[in-house]
């Protein structure tokens, strides 16, 4: 997905003279050709990630697109005041490329998680957090971020995930797409736990459950309108995603669905990260079962709430 | 120590200074409340800069080859409003509106609100990082224009400020000027007691900067420096500035309790016009 990610902005470099590029002190030979080819417009400068955010606002305030890119956490806990100043305020076309978005760097340990980002950039106006599911999604949002006003945090999976995405519906930062639809519940996923959303929907559906799946590719601007259009039509309402409980595509369900004032009896849970700095180690997918951001916790979630939404109607019926 | 020595030897104020200064006392009459002592600190360093080095013009804020000066120690701001209302920048009138909810200007300065600010500032130590793009930005586009970036001396504590100098040293912006307003004194005392930061001028020297030392209220001096840029041809410029905070107001030069001041009284506005007038 990051290389991808990195191509696409060459790419779209070679043709727009107003893309530069700053990378931090990234692996040996990222974007060589850039460097090579664009070297007036490719910037390596080095672990002072704060700094890099100033400059990069200061050539977007002359004209120029600034894609950012280095590890996630570096960004967002490192440089929060240069993201909230720098860039939001003076609302800049900054465009930050942030390296393993959730527990990818789980081997790395709690230093280099980057499990609140979301929540961390979701409380800073003008700021547009886009979290794509694949590299085929990946590559439909790049060139959109060319044009689009205000700075843009693109939070980046592992890389290799499977292609879910299609262009059935046309890409578009700040639109929810409709992955699956049913009326008896609603996922709602962002980022690579759209995986996880879709294969539950499956399995949900071979017992008799049809859950419609929402992927919230961009948690900022929040597409409310898609969301509570969706959640009119279930009783159950559910979200996954690769993120602390607190302040992520949760939360911001949960205030949408709190304010919609639906029939109190609709029921909603979170899946993510809860309230600790995780203690193991291992790998992406081993902390993910830990916290069980998993296909089979959804579809134990949505089928007991389903259950649970069940059983006060059937008692008033009787 | 050369500071202390400068610090002596400032020379007085001419009528120019003092009318600036007068006008910045006016602003606290309408608004009561300030950063004083490092605004006065601050009024040679702008006066120069805007009466005999910048070039801009102030009906046409945006236009390309102007000078960029960012003002990041933003809590000097009083002098630079002053100086730009009077410049033409925006009228007269919202200096009188200081921090007030129908003004433009704030105890920080904005970009977008005010024509002539270059960046929102106020927290200290990003002025600089902003500088570099803009200075880099220069090279690229092959513009003559030049960036100035006056840092205070509290803020040089900010370790994005070293940050930013090693970025800056490192691609060699001689067209990027550094102005530190070393007026000795941070919130909490000197800045010897809080945070030294001697040997300045070499720490500059070491990030790669050429660095010289000047009486910051010193009009020849610093016309003198700043007309003959860059200092050497291929490094940034640092120019320390040697200052007196609260300078020209007797009772609040290198006194804590005018770093910001709040519930300015009726008999301190009329202190303060009386000491411009006998300076």
């Amino acid at each position: 997905m990051r290389q991808l990610c990195l191509d696409t902005v060459y790419e779209l470099a070679k043709k727009d003279p107003r893309i530069f590029f700053i990378g931090s002190d990234l692996g040996v030979g990222t974007l060589q050709k850039f460097k090579q080819e664009m070297p007036e417009r490719f910037f390596m400068e080095g672990v002072n990630e704060a700094n890099i955010i100033g400059m990069a606002a200061g050539l977007a305030l002359e004209g120029k697109i600034v894609y950012v890119n280095t590890i996630a956490t570096f960004l967002s806990r490192r440089c929060f005041e240069q993201i909230v100043l720098d860039l939001c305020l003076h609302n800049v076309n900054v465009r930050l490329i942030a390296n393993g978005g959730g527990l990818v760097y789980a081997p790395l340990g709690p230093t280099h998680l980057a499990i609140d980002d979301i929540g961390i950039l979701r409380t800073i106006p003008r700021m547009t957090i886009v979290a794509p599911a694949d590299e085929a999604e990946m590559a439909r949002l790049v060139p959109q971020t060319v044009d689009y006003p205000g700075p843009i945090y693109i939070r980046l999976g592992k890389g290799n995930e499977p292609i879910l995405t299609t262009d059935d519906v046309p890409f578009q930062i700040g639109k929810a797409i409709p992955m699956r639809s049913g009326t008896d519940a609603l996922i709602v996923t962002t980022g690579v736990t759209l995986k996880a959303a879709l294969d539950a929907a499956a399995s949900l559906s071979k017992q008799g459950l049809e859950a419609s799946v929402l992927h919230v590719h961009t948690v900022k601007p929040l597409d409310a309108q898609a969301i509570l259009d969706h959640a009119a039509d279930v009783s159950v309402i559910v979200t996954i995603e690769e993120h602390t409980l607190m302040g992520g595509l949760g939360s911001a369900v949960a205030e949408l669905v709190a304010e919609a004032n639906f029939n109190p009896a609709k029921r909603f849970k979170r899946i993510g990260i809860p309230d600790v700095f995780p203690e193991q180690y291992g790998s992406q997918e081993s902390l993910m079962e830990r916290y069980d951001i998993t296909a089979d916790k959804l579809v134990a979630v949505v089928a007991s709430l389903v259950e649970q939404r069940r059983e006060p109607l059937q008692a008033m019926a009787t | 120590m050369v500071a202390e020595t400068l610090k002596t030897n400032s020379s007085g104020l001419d009528s120019r200074s003092r009318e600036i200064r007068k006008t910045v006392v006016k602003i606290l009459e309408a608004s009561r409340r300030g950063h004083v002592g490092s605004t006065f600190s601050l009024i040679e360093i702008l006066r120069v800069l805007y009466d005999d080095v910048l070039r801009y013009e102030p009906k046409n804020p945006k236009w390309s080859e102007r000078d960029r000066c960012i003002l990041s120690k933003g809590h000097g701001c009083l002098a630079l409003y002053a100086i730009l209302a009077e410049k033409g920048f925006f009228p007269e009138a919202e200096l009188w509106k200081f921090c007030q909810s129908d003004g433009i200007l704030g105890g920080h300065p904005e970009y977008g609100k005010v024509p002539g600010i270059e960046a929102s500032t106020g927290s200290l130590g990003h002025g600089l990082s902003i500088g570099i793009g803009f200075a880099l930005n220069a090279r690229y586009e092959k513009a003559n224009y030049r960036t100035f970036v006056i840092l205070g001396d509290g803020e040089s504590n900010e370790g994005s400020v070293w940050e930013a100098a090693m970025c800056a040293g490192k691609h060699k912006l001689s067209n990027l000027t550094v102005m530190v307003d070393y007026n000795k004194h941070q919130s909490y005392g000197t800045t010897y007691e809080v945070q030294d930061l001697e040997p300045l001028a070499d720490k500059w020297r070491a990030f790669g900067f050429a660095a010289t030392e000047v009486d910051g209220h010193s009009v020849e001096e610093l016309r003198s420096v700043l007309l003959n840029l860059p200092l050497q041809s291929n490094k940034p410029t640092a120019i320390i500035c040697h200052t007196v905070k609260g300078k020209g107001i007797p009772f609040a030069e290198n006194n804590l309790k005018w770093h910001h001041k709040n519930k300015v009284s009726d008999q301190e506005i009329e202190s303060m016009l009386a000491a411009l007038e006998e300076n």
